[in-house]
């Protein structure tokens, strides 16, 4: 056995709220006055320098889509509370390197196909019963079963052997280099076998409401649709740890009222924060406010335009091109978006160590679109249309998405496309029609997550081409992609999976079921008063264990 | 006339009319675009085709329309208002959760709305073309006339923002324990500008007809013998003509209630005030069926008893329904 570090030797380029801009872009003034108040807030950021001080409440904005507080069984958004309330084994650094959690250390097989965690020996639940290596065997089964990428993580495991109630093993039917990865709490919470091991299903238990837990917050109270209360563990395993005594999370419907809380100090932490893109700047004018843009990159949000490649005129690929002749992303991105956002040229987030350069970028060209167009057979008529298409956009990431689709509208318009824009009633009216593939294209988002294994092969794999969204909806199948994204998701060669997911990229950017405009970039305002607010990779959606408020 | 039948008369009518309500909602709703095991999916982050099955089967959404209407109707008539979809818990829960809340807004506000609007009708009264009535009826047209969602984010902007008078949001301070009088006292501070909202919007009708009963009233013969005894205006007003003209005001009351359960839908989600509408517009976003037919079901309830009271209220106060003389005898 020897340490091993799963993922790349290399970190990741350390995060600067600037450097996230485009080093190309040419900001005009509301971007520039972005990035200064940005850099501003960046140099005032609270940090550790002074001793942290214990107590105080924290009431954080969230949103009101809470269904319950087991993120064994959810993903997205609201899965992040979860993390307050459930331990994983590790946990990972700015640089995605795996950092002991639940379990303090350890060891990996040469073959890379037994993982030995030796856990905490006194990590008990918050009902104080001790966390054993049972409790981890059960929760990676439930999640493998139930979690919406259960599958993606875990298909690989083979069992978990359980030799002494402090060490968990686990077997691989084949090397999986995301494993590491998918252990964090927020993927693997580690879940009370005694609790939710009755036999019930995991997804609507009833203890998924008021859940029994082992990290640093335990469950007082929620209130639906109005707060929830955790408080502080006394019995955490990591000495010290958490600072604060309660975090309350308070629910909002408006953006702007959850933002006016903020400023009226009702509020004090808001991740995710639903601000446009140009509120941005005049927030950071704020003396009592802190805004970020940091970390996220776990989760690796891209926005695209998803093209239906089962129907015409998008299954024909010269169609597709002049769609994406026709964008000028640089004006999207720097000038629509303030240049807030940083654009996003193929599958994988920039922050991704596989991410490849020098895909085709599809620099805008309005003849080569028209050309292209021509090409297809769609001519123009007397008024000049060649073709009429409708696009549907989700009503979540309104700036990067609603915002781009009226753009993508008024250039489609100078090449002889005639778009009809579909806006959503709501979220499920969106995401049946897409999810029902009943669209021609749509603007659309998923999060890339920290291996491509969990986030990215789904949206390719011919094998995910189902009618639910966040799958393969465009109906896209190449058996080459296949063979890479199977291949990069069984070695370990960190240098081989660079090589499999650049080609990956370079089929998917030439063959365009997707083009991706820009990468969203999450809002974090807080109150001066909190004390090192967690930007790392996972953002909010990590341990609140560090944070302290300076009152 | 007898009350008795009467009212089981009425109590029958209402039981029928809760009945085709609930008939209309059900199918209203499932007519409406967007699968729920999708939104339930959409919480989850997206799901496989299985999962997507289970959940179906779980909440019975596999079942035929009718099927499912027809579980409804049972589970109905044995007092069951099924469990939500999107927090997988008894819909009576929810809503007794979030009823206490609604209806200290919606009483508030409508008391508000009574005191103030009478009080303004009465002004507007004593001069029609004065200066006061045209400034009472510009005030409250222009309240009447403005969105409660627009009235409320400019309140919040002026009271909560700009003078810090009021809080933003909610129903009491989450980061205190209070208990007792001090949580009452905070409740009170909260359900200020939330209460105000939804009383403009409804102010002025009452004034309108609190003005036109008064100018009605003041030109009966009885005002006239009242002055001629030589009583002060005052008197005249408040105590001889008021009494007569509040009636139309009362039954315009108990007929509001509905109006200002759907108007609180508005108010709740601007405040972030934890009510009954709140939930409802979370649920129909939510496609939680059971929840929105669970929140329809106690909103006709409600409107439907508050009409009745009404009914029944000014069969007690004015004597000539009482004696079976309704046809003619009913106020104006």
């Amino acid at each position: 056995m020897h340490d091993t570090l799963m993922h790349p030797p290399a970190p990741r380029p350390p995060r600067a709220r600037p450097a996230r801009f485009p080093a190309t872009s040419v900001p005009r003034s509301f971007a520039r006055a972005t990035i200064f108040c940005l850099a501003l807030a960046a140099l005032a950021a609270p940090t550790s320098a002074t001793e942290p001080g214990r107590g105080g409440t924290l009431v954080v904005a969230g949103g009101a889509g809470l269904r319950h507080l087991n993120p064994a069984v959810q993903s997205g958004a609201h899965t992040g509370l979860g993390v307050q309330l459930f331990a994983g084994l590790v946990r990972v650094d700015d640089g995605f390197r795996p950092r002991p959690y639940l379990a303090e250390r350890w060891e990996i097989s040469g073959d890379g196909l037994s993982y030995a965690f030796h856990l905490v020996p006194d990590a008990r639940f918050h009902d104080g019963t001790p966390i054993t290596a049972e409790d981890v065997a059960f929760s990676l089964a439930v999640v493998k079963e139930h979690h919406p990428f259960g599958i993606a993580m875990f298909d690989a495991v083979e069992r978990v052997d359980t030799p002494d109630p402090h060490t968990a093993v686990i077997r691989l039917s084949r090397p999986h280099p995301a494993l590491m990865q998918s252990l964090v709490p927020l993927l693997m919470p580690v879940i009370p076998k005694h609790v939710f091991g009755d036999g019930r299903d995991p997804k609507t238990h009833p203890m998924n409401a008021a859940p029994v837990g082992s990290g640093p917050f335990r469950f007082k109270e929620w209130a639906r649709g109005r707060h929830v209360i955790l408080e502080r563990n006394e019995d955490f395993f990591i000495e010290g740890r958490p600072f604060l005594d309660r975090i309350v999370v308070k629910f909002f419907n408006l953006p702007s009222v959850r933002m006016l809380a903020l400023e009226k100090g009702e509020v004090d932490y808001y991740p995710f924060a639903g601000v446009r893109f140009r509120d941005v700047a005049s927030i950071a004018d704020n003396p009592d406010l802190r805004v970020s843009t940091g970390g996220y990159e776990a989760l690796g949000p891209v926005n695209y335009v998803e093209f239906n490649l089962r129907k015409p005129p998008f299954d024909d690929l010269r169609v597709r091109r002049a769609v994406a002749y026709a964008i000028d992303q640089d004006f999207l991105v720097n000038t629509l978006h303030g240049g807030l956002p940083r654009p996003g040229y193929g599958p994988l987030h920039h922050s991704s160590p596989f991410h490849a350069d020098g895909l085709n970028r599809y620099a805008v060209d309005l003849e080569r679109a028209a050309t292209l167009l021509d090409e297809a057979g769609y001519e123009p008529d007397a008024d000049g249309v060649r073709l009429r298409v409708v696009l549907d956009y989700p009503p979540f990431h309104a700036d990067s998405l609603g915002t781009g689709a009226n753009y993508i509208k008024s250039q489609l318009k100078k090449v002889g496309v005639a778009v009809r824009l579909r806006a959503p009633a709501d979220l499920p009216s969106w995401a049946q029609r897409i999810g029902s593939w009943d669209y021609q294209f749509t603007m659309n988002s998923h999060w890339t997550y920290p291996d491509p294994v969990i986030g990215v092969h789904r949206i390719y794999l011919c094998g995910n081409i189902r009618k639910t969204i966040w799958s393969n909806t465009q109906g896209y199948c190449n058996e080459r992609v296949d063979a890479l994204l199977g291949e990069a998701g069984s070695t370990l060669d960190v240098a081989r999976r660079k090589a499999l997911y650049g080609e990956f990229q370079r089929i998917v950017s030439e063959e365009l079921p997707l083009y991706f405009i820009n990468e969203e970039p999450y809002v974090t305002v807080s109150h001066r008063t909190v004390m090192d607010p967690p930007e790392t990779v996972w953002g909010a959606m990590q341990p609140l264990d560090r944070l302290w408020l300076d009152r | 006339m007898r009350l008795a039948p009467i009212l089981g008369r009425r109590l029958l009518g209402a039981a029928a009319l809760i009945a085709a309500v609930l008939l209309l909602n059900f199918i209203l709703i499932h007519l409406a675009p967007g699968d729920p095991a999708l939104t339930i999916a959409g919480g989850m982050g997206g799901v496989t085709e299985e999962i997507l099955r289970d959940i179906r089967r779980a909440y019975g959404l596999d079942a035929p329309l009718h099927s499912q209407l027809l579980l409804y109707t049972e589970r109905m008539l044995s007092g069951d208002l099924g469990r939500s979809l999107f927090y997988n818990a008894p819909v009576l829960d929810l809503i007794l959760e979030r009823l206490g809340p609604t209806v200290l807004l919606v009483l508030t506000a409508m008391s508000v709305a009574l005191a103030l609007g009478t009080f303004l009708g009465v002004l507007a009264s004593r001069r029609p073309g004065g200066v006061v009535a045209h400034f009472v009826t510009g005030v409250t047209l222009a309240g009447y006339s403005a969105p409660a969602f627009w009235v409320g984010i400019l309140l919040l902007l002026v009271f909560s923002a700009a003078i810090p008078l009021f809080p933003v949001s909610g129903m009491y301070d989450v980061r205190a324990d209070g208990a007792g009088l001090p949580r009452a006292l905070d409740v009170a501070h909260h359900l200020v500008l939330p209460a105000i909202t939804l009383a403009i919007v409804f102010l002025a009708q009452y004034s309108r007809i609190a003005r036109a009963s008064m100018l009605d009233v003041l030109g009966a013969d009885y005002i006239r013998t009242a002055r001629a005894k030589g009583l002060s205006d005052r008197a005249v007003l408040y105590r001889h003509a008021l009494r007569n003209a509040a009636l139309p005001v009362v039954t315009l009351a108990g007929l509001q209630f509905g109006n200002m359960l759907s108007g609180a839908v508005l108010v709740e989600t601007v405040f972030n005030w934890p009510g009954l509408g709140l939930l409802a517009f979370e649920s129909i976003l939510r496609r939680d069926h059971p929840t929105v037919l669970g929140i329809l079901f106690f909103a006709t309830a409600m409107v439907v008893v508050a009409n009745l009271l009404t009914d029944i209220a000014y069969r007690i106060v004015d004597p000539r329904i009482r004696a079976g003389t309704a046809a003619t005898g009913r106020p104006r």
